[in-house]
């Protein structure tokens, strides 16, 4: 069977092509495109969460003391480095 | 005055999208979510947002969101809005419609002005990224003097786009719309504060936010909110809201950092720096300055007797 | 046998029979917007909202691009909709009626049938639905102020219907129906309330359950969703079928997808769309006194269009004069005579058929015009040859 004949049919999708599942988009691992990826300095992170606000995914989720990057879906733009206050972060090459 | 760690941390635009490394318009939609102090509808036009955030069976929203065309945002919003005032459920909602500067500027402009004209309660967020980007980087009437676009390239004779940019604000306040503002992805703060202040207005609201695009705008992805930064700082791009016709200015920005640290990390203007376009840079910055004095003036900020300058563009 | 059914008689033009059905329907949104000859249609609407008469939301938008937007917005928040255009406007929403189809968008709306520009003529004809023909809506034609007002009615349940889920039209021929006044019997408010009920959307733009509508479908996917509506305009006429038998029993007036006029016998006879089918019927009723076999075959519900029952009705006449009232530039026949040509060869039927086009830009088609159509259908049922399937009828050289 092809992957096309994988997919479902007409008869079982809903009409209109209406998505009935909130946030689908989750299933699709955007960490694929890095081609750098964050790392971070934990000691200078004091937690501001600039990094957070500014992500375009968002890839970084909220901890009690510090953040953490989600490299499922980190595309490695790099503005959480740019914009941190303290340096914590720095684009590391994908190795 | 909004503190990082009170927002919440749902994500109601998820990850998952297929926006382009480092997009500005990302950044705002999710920072838009967080903002939002009721449940929310959004509408959603034709565009990178849009299609980016929704390819089947993809989808990155978590709230009830529609998209149909192009050009009918506001008017698909009015009919929402219609029919949540039949259920007596209008004031539990709030509708937000997106609409990128292509959307909003040209196509879609005829629909808002309705929209505004008829006062259906609704907030609606114009995305800046200066040109209709999901198309490829075409011009819209959002596109600043002497930006490079495909179909406003810089060539030998000519040096990308010879018009101003639209002021948006401006027509949205003629429709005597009680709150509109721009704001920039990068002042959190104040984007969030208005989009709380524009979706508590029970009437229409419009909110022109800058969002950087690094594959238009041609810069390094990790750039996207220094340049939303820049573009404030150095007077490109006034922030400043309306309020019943009443201009207030939001940045003062007594000290502007000159305009080529906005302009230079930019390869769409890069043409500007050749010696056969320094006119046209001059033009810009000319154009910079008016625009800037122009809000000014309007928000009280420097006397009205100042004569104005020939002519003067908007943003 | 049939129980006492109770209406009163309203003079009204059929305009002001389509805004009464859709008062009666209790739409819960209308969007307006002026265009002759469907302007008395918004106009008699906003009276019952300017009196009370009426618990509607009345969206006077800018444009028709505007206003059927509005109704997919409402549509999709669960309202039951309803607007109205003609010509131009049914034309710059064009894109729209494709995005109401393909998002299942129940919605009712009226098209007073109006000449498309260019030159501009605000008469009746059918360029204007034709031209959208093939935007994915359930397309029904009436024929005078009564079956506009009947259709209206029976659109809401065929919209709604989960089986269809499609956007539907009412035309009615501009000024030839929508200004001339009939008295129209109206059904009782509360039979109404009982035949429609209130509408039970599938889907829709809810807080307590959120979903994306409107999504981008790549090559992998959008067939399937035109496969979906494919299926949808096939389970239209079974339900519309049914909702007509509904409403027979309540009104008295038996609808279909056909309607058929001395047919059963005739060797010869006109198909036709609308208004003029008045004509044909009296023209016919004439012919037959002389003893020639003649009928008329009027055609309600054009989109789907009904093969089957066509070539049902068809099977034993010799030969069809088809009358359109648009011009198809460049095609060999006319928008219903090519369907009917498609008919015959989908079945085999054997009648010969040539195309009649009239009407246009709202000139008259008259007895004697109608006349020759059925004595050049008699000649062929005899044998003549067809030389001219398609003539632009009465264009002075």
């Amino acid at each position: 069977m092809s992957a096309e004949e994988e997919k479902p049919g007409w008869g079982s999708l809903p009409i209109g092509a209406v998505l009935l599942t909130p946030g689908a988009a989750e299933r699709n691992k955007t960490g694929t495109w890095q081609l750098k990826r964050p790392m971070l300095d934990e000691k200078k992170c004091t937690n501001c969460l600039i990094c957070w606000i500014y992500c375009p995914e968002p890839a970084i989720a909220r901890g009690a003391k510090t953040i953490q990057f989600a490299y499922d879906y980190c595309k490695g733009c790099g503005i959480c480095a740019t914009e941190c206050p303290t340096k914590a972060i720095t684009m590391m090459e994908e190795s | 005055m909004v503190t990082l760690k009170e927002l919440s941390t749902q994500e109601l635009f998820g990850p998952g999208h297929r926006m382009c490394t480092g997009c500005g318009p990302a950044t705002m939609a999710r920072i838009t979510m967080k903002a939002l102090q009721k449940p929310a509808i959004v509408v959603n036009a034709t565009g990178c947002l849009e299609v980016a955030s929704t390819i089947y069976p993809d989808t990155a929203w978590k709230v009830p969101w529609v998209h149909t065309l192009f050009e009918n945002t506001a008017a698909v919003a009015s009919g929402i809005e219609a029919s949540l005032r039949k259920e007596g459920k209008a004031d539990a909602v709030d509708i937000v419609a997106f609409g990128g500067d292509g959307g909003t500027f040209d196509i879609g402009l005829q629909a808002l002005s309705g929209a505004l004209e008829r006062k259906h309660d609704f907030t609606y967020i114009c995305y800046d990224n200066e040109a209709y980007m999901n198309t490829g980087i075409q011009r819209s009437g959002a596109t600043p003097y002497g930006a490079a676009t495909t179909t406003t390239p810089a060539g030998s004779k000519i040096p990308g786009k010879t018009d101003a940019k639209k002021d948006l604000i401006g027509i949205c306040v003629a429709h005597g719309v009680e709150f509109a503002a721009t704001a920039s992805i990068a002042f959190w703060n104040d984007y969030i504060t208005k989009v709380r202040r524009a979706t508590a207005v029970k009437g229409p609201t419009v909110i022109h936010v800058l969002a950087p695009c690094p594959l238009g705008w041609r810069f390094e992805t990790s750039q996207t909110i220094k340049l939303a930064k820049l573009a404030v700082q150095t007077r490109y791009f006034p922030l400043y809201e309306v309020e019943n016709g009443n201009y207030k200015l939001s940045m003062k920005i007594p000290k502007p950092t000159p305009l080529e640290e906005f302009l230079k990390p930019q390869g769409r203007f890069r043409h500007l720096f050749a010696p056969q376009f320094a006119k046209d840079l001059e033009e810009l910055k000319r154009q910079v300055e008016s625009n800037w004095n122009r809000v000014a003036r309007l928000c009280g900020e420097i006397p009205s007797q100042t004569p104005p300058s020939p002519s003067q563009p908007a943003g | 046998m049939t129980k006492t059914i109770s209406q009163k008689i309203i003079g009204m033009n059929g305009d002001e029979a389509v805004a009464f059905a859709a008062k009666q329907a209790q739409v819960d949104v209308v969007a307006a917007y002026p265009i002759t000859p469907q302007t008395i249609i918004v106009e008699r609407f906003s009276d019952y909202v300017a009196n009370g008469e009426v618990d509607t939301q009345y969206v006077c938008v800018e444009s028709e691009h505007s206003a059927l937007s509005a109704c997919v917005g409402s549509s999709l928040a669960g309202s039951r909709v309803f607007t109205a255009t003609s010509s131009q406007g049914l034309a710059l929403m064009h894109e729209v009626l494709y995005l109401a189809s393909g998002l299942r968008t129940p919605i009712v709306m009226a098209v007073a049938n109006r000449a498309l520009s260019a030159p501009i003529n605000i008469h009746n004809d059918h360029s204007d639905m034709m031209g959208s023909r093939d935007c994915g809506w359930i397309q029904i034609y009436a024929e005078n102020a009564q079956e506009s007002y009947d259709w209206t009615l029976q659109a809401f349940r065929i919209a709604e219907d989960h089986k269809v889920s499609l956007p539907v039209t009412v035309n009615l021929d501009g000024f030839t129906i929508s200004h001339a006044m009939e008295g129209v019997s109206v059904l009782e408010e509360d039979e109404v309330t009982r035949f429609l009920g209130r509408r039970t959307p599938m889907y829709k733009l809810d807080i307590a359950k959120p979903m994306t509508f409107g999504a981008l479908t790549l090559p992998d996917y959008y067939s399937e969703f035109k496969q979906q509506q494919v299926e949808a305009m096939k389970n239209a006429p079974p339900v519309i079928t049914s909702v007509a038998n509904e409403f027979n029993r309540i009104s008295g007036r038996q609808y279909s997808n056909l309607s058929g006029f001395n047919m059963s016998d005739a060797d010869a006879a006109v198909v036709c769309m609308g208004s003029v089918a008045g004509t044909a019927r009296t023209v016919a009723t004439k012919l037959r006194k002389q003893g020639k076999r003649v009928g008329v075959l009027k055609v309600w519900q054009y989109r789907p269009f009904p093969t089957q029952e066509v070539a049902r009705a068809l099977s034993k006449v010799k030969s069809v004069g088809v009358i359109d009232r648009a011009v198809s530039f460049g095609a060999p026949y006319g928008a219903l005579c090519s369907d009917i040509a498609s008919t015959k060869v989908l079945t085999g039927i054997q009648t010969k058929i040539f195309n009649v086009i009239c009407g246009l830009g709202g000139r008259d088609i008259k007895p004697a015009d109608i006349e020759g159509i059925f004595e050049r259908a008699l000649r062929h049922a005899e044998g003549a040859p067809i030389d001219d399937p398609l003539t632009l009828l009465g264009v002075r050289p």
